[in-house]
């Protein structure tokens, strides 16, 4: 494919992501904050975003199968979470976070696992995107491009 | 007449003479009896007589000569002894009565004299008397005539009544047959008849002035006569051979308002004088009486008293229109001007809000139209709609300003800030025009200035501002140059502006600002002009700046709002000027933990923009987070130590760091101990990192833990890369930073 056909799609597709919620703004200053003597630095950010997450959501299924659920270490969890998520800029994950800590403080069960699987689906969908979009940058760095800012 | 003893025949030869002797004694007789009884029936009808006594005296003498005379009859026949002793005894009665009246006349009869010449004389007086009272009558009547002539010409205050009545009074008093005025005509060359007594209308007859009688009456104060024939006194045709009365002239001085200045009145050198002319009826054959020349004389000296009078009644009458027509006049002034400025203010209310609310639109939309995709030309266009916008903005609020300032509704907001912060920026506002122009501009700043100073620091940085931009603005070429320093008291006083008098204080200052420029000057007239409203000077090169004109009116006002003054110093034109400001401003105290000031929403752009080498560390315990910070500090030039843990941080914070950064909004990690114990690790404030904290709760409760425990920051999350790096620098500049939340 063409380089600039590439970057061009790369373009369209980060305006989606935004368009669509999954980005907001803190995306856009983390990529601000890479430069030549941080190149990786998004990279390495979303990649640690993604470990953290996937151990926190683990975590929070564990503690929902307890019987005594333990309302404040699930709300702990959550919080990281949803710190985590505001850091990169993931709008919509860090938006059912939030959701979660009421239902965390209410001590609403059902809400809690309605919070959970919302939350599951949501950091899939972000992770697919972060990746189709990380796997473009590579084939335009690949094709000899340099990708847009 | 013998007595003899003898007997002699009665009737002898001589009988007839006897006969004629008998009957002239018994008349004798009949005569003293009589007389004596007349005597007393007059004195009993008397009331008056003194001499009683001598009366009876005298009677008693004439009744015994009548008895002797009486007894003499019965001696002419044969008589007897006792006839003969009765006559002797009479004879001698009489001889002693008689001698004793002779006695006594001698003393009576001389005052009996004496008594008439006493009636004489009372006589006399009696007639003085009548004389002089009839003077005295004359005099008083004369009197009263005069008081009621002068109580009729006082009372009114109209010079034409005041003429007429006197003449009127005058012809009545005296009864003349006429009276005359001659006023002086405007020219005084010439006298013309103004009044008359008898005639109606008279004629307008003139007479030059310098006639010899008229000069003859003018020249003394008492009235004169003069002659019926003078051309004065002839007032109508002569008629028939009838003898004309006497004339009396008198001069009736006509005195201005300037006149009773002078003490001694009525000796006055400048003079003008009416002739009154009276005449007496003709064939009368009265004459002139002194009185009534007196009465005359005081009559003329009245009537000037009261013309005078009545000319200053006039003058103040007229200056008492006069006045009231000018306080009209004030007042409709007045009320214009008041409604002219209710106007304006009506005006400037409604343009304030109506015209803001299009500017705000056009300003919103166009910055969002900014940051939305265009193309070049799009970008320039919108660009160039957002600074006219702008700019006119700009117009409106100093055109408010200005009515708000003239109101004396202004106040200014007062606060602490940084004095060298203002100017800075000011430079740098300033630099891309004057690099445009090629001007170099160049800004000194005394050592001794304050660093930060209470006062308005927006209207501050508007007036410098303002200053320099006009600096700039009317320099083709050369170059600016900007000094500020603490003024001294010999440098706060201008002999330009006497009336300011600046008074030092422990806690304020003066900072004076010279901003000199190398352009086309001011010529020294324009000067005054150049701090009114909307005024500019007439050069071409002005007219083509643009500018409202208002910018050194606003600049002054707020200036004096400061107490200060403003003024501008040029040696002519094409030689630069420079403008000089001082105002003042107060020093801050000394910033503590305790009183830590709010600092407003943090502005970009300000003095740090690399923190190279600056050690912070980061707390953290999401490791995203943690990371992402990092980042942007990384970016920003930092070293970074991170901590994932409180304990970690506590183990590795050391006085290297000058910046600790912590997340304390982790639920079961009380962040607010670790800069309790951080206090307690580092007990002298220099080696002390300053600690901020990131939180993303937005409520207050979080914030005054934060300062309650000693914090020097709370910073919201998320936190962009250009609010790091002016949070730093805020940081580093105040130590201090709380972002409003």
């Amino acid at each position: 494919m063409d380089v600039v056909q590439l970057q061009r799609q790369l373009v369209d597709y980060r305006a989606s992501l935004y368009h669509e919620a999954f980005l907001d703004e803190q995306f856009t200053q983390l990529q601000e904050l890479q430069d030549e003597n941080n190149p990786d630095f998004v990279v390495e950010v979303v990649s640690l975003f993604f470990e953290d997450s996937e151990r926190l959501l683990n975590e929070l299924t564990k503690a929902l199968e307890q019987q005594s659920i333990d309302f404040k270490r699930l709300d702990a969890h959550v919080h990281q979470l949803k710190g985590s998520s505001s850091s990169i800029g993931a709008q919509r994950v860090q938006k059912v976070c939030i959701a979660f800590r009421n239902d965390c403080e209410e001590q609403n069960v059902e809400g809690c696992l309605k919070c959970l699987q919302q939350v599951k689906h949501e950091y899939s969908l972000v992770k697919t995107k972060l990746e189709t979009m990380f796997k473009l940058e590579q084939q335009i760095l690949a094709a000899g491009g340099s990708v847009p800012m | 007449m013998e007595s003899c003893n003898c007997i002699e025949p009665q009737w002898p030869a001589d009988e007839l003479l006897m006969k004629y002797q008998y009957i002239s004694d018994f008349f004798i007789a009949l005569a003293y009896f009589s007389i004596p009884l007349e005597l007393i029936y007059f004195v009993k009808k008397s009331a008056v007589f003194p001499y009683r006594w001598v009366l009876v005296q005298f009677g008693a003498f004439i009744v015994l000569c009548g008895a002797t005379h009486l007894i003499n009859l019965w001696t002419f026949t044969m008589h007897s002894r006792t006839v003969a002793v009765v006559m002797t005894t009479a004879k001698v009665l009489t001889a002693v009565v008689s001698c004793a009246t002779a006695l006594m006349l001698v003393h009576i009869i001389p005052d009996l004299l004496s008594v008439k010449t006493r009636e004489v004389f009372l006589k006399n007086k009696a007639a003085e008397l009548d004389r002089e009272m009839g003077l005295i009558r004359t005099q008083e009547e004369t009197g009263r005539h005069v008081r009621m002539l002068t109580h009729e010409i006082r009372s009114t205050l109209d010079r034409h009544t005041i003429l007429k009545t006197t003449l009127v009074e005058l012809g009545r008093t005296l009864a003349l047959e006429e009276c005359a005025l001659w006023m002086p005509t405007r020219t005084g060359l010439e006298l013309q008849l103004s009044y008359t007594l008898r005639q109606q209308n008279p004629v307008g007859y003139t007479v030059p002035i310098h006639l010899p009688v008229i000069n003859q009456v003018f020249s003394s104060s008492r009235a004169v006569k003069i002659s019926p024939n003078c051309p004065v006194a002839r007032l109508r045709p002569v008629v028939g051979k009838c003898m004309p009365g006497e004339v009396v002239a008198v001069r009736v001085p006509l005195l201005h308002l300037s006149n009773f200045q002078i003490n001694d009145w009525p000796e006055l050198s400048t003079k003008r004088y009416a002739l009154m002319v009276l005449m007496l009826p003709s064939d009368s054959a009265r004459q002139w009486h002194v009185h009534e020349l007196e009465l005359v004389e005081v009559v003329a000296d009245q009537v000037a008293v009261a013309l005078s009078h009545a000319a200053i009644l006039e003058e103040s009458m007229r200056a008492r229109d006069l006045l009231m027509e000018q306080n009209v006049a004030l007042d409709l002034a007045r009320r214009e001007a008041e409604t002219a400025i209710r106007a304006r203010n009506d005006f400037l209310a409604v343009m304030n809000h109506e015209m803001r609310t299009p500017m705000h639109a056009i300003i919103a939309l166009s910055s969002l139209l900014q940051e939305t995709e265009l193309t070049p030309e799009q970008r320039l266009m919108v660009e160039t709609i957002l600074k006219s916008s702008n700019l006119l903005a700009t117009l409106i609020n100093d055109v408010l300003d200005v009515s708000r300032l003239e109101d004396g509704s202004l106040r200014l907001d007062l606060g602490t800030f940084n004095l060298c912060a203002v100017f800075r920026e000011v430079l740098d506002l300033i630099k891309p025009i004057a690099s445009v122009k090629k001007l170099h501009v160049s800004l000194n700043l005394a050592p001794d200035l304050p660093e930060y100073a209470i006062g308005d620091e927006k209207r501050l940085m508007q007036t410098i501002l303002n200053v320099v931009g006009n600096a700039v603005k009317f320099s083709k070429e050369g170059s600016i140059s900007i000094t500020a320093f603490v003024a001294k008291s010999e440098s706060l006083r201008d002999s330009r502006a006497p009336e300011f008098l600046p008074v030092p204080s422990d806690n304020q200052f003066y900072l004076r600002v010279q901003v000199k420029d190398s352009g086309a000057g001011i010529s020294p007239q324009d000067i005054p002009k150049l701090f009114t409203k909307f005024a500019q000077a007439q050069s071409t090169a002005t007219r083509n700046s643009g500018g409202s004109g208002l910018g050194l009116a606003i600049c002054k006002r707020f200036v004096n709002l400061m107490e200060g003054h403003i003024w501008i110093e040029t040696e002519g034109l094409g030689k630069g000027c420079t403008a000089i400001f001082i105002v003042k401003l107060g020093i801050p105290e000394r910033l503590n933990e305790s009183k830590l000031p709010l600092m407003p929403k943090v502005s970009s752009n300000h003095g740090h923009t690399s923190f190279s080498g600056l050690k912070v560390l980061v707390m953290d315990e999401n490791g995203v987070s943690r990371m992402v910070t990092k980042g942007l500090l990384v970016h920003l030039g930092c070293e970074v130590t991170m901590a994932s843990s409180s304990d970690e941080c506590l183990h590795v914070v050391s006085h290297e760091h000058k910046v600790v950064l912590m997340d304390v909004c982790v639920p079961g990690m009380d962040g607010y101990e670790i800069a309790v114990q951080i206090h307690e690790k580092f007990t002298k404030r220099h080696e002390r990192p300053l600690i901020v904290a990131l939180t993303g709760n937005t409520d207050k409760a979080t914030k005054e833990n934060c300062m309650r425990v000693g914090m020097d920051g709370v910073i919201l999350k998320p936190v962009s890369l250009d609010k790091m790096r002016s949070v730093l620098s805020d940081l580093l500049e105040h130590r201090v930073l709380f972002e409003a939340i």
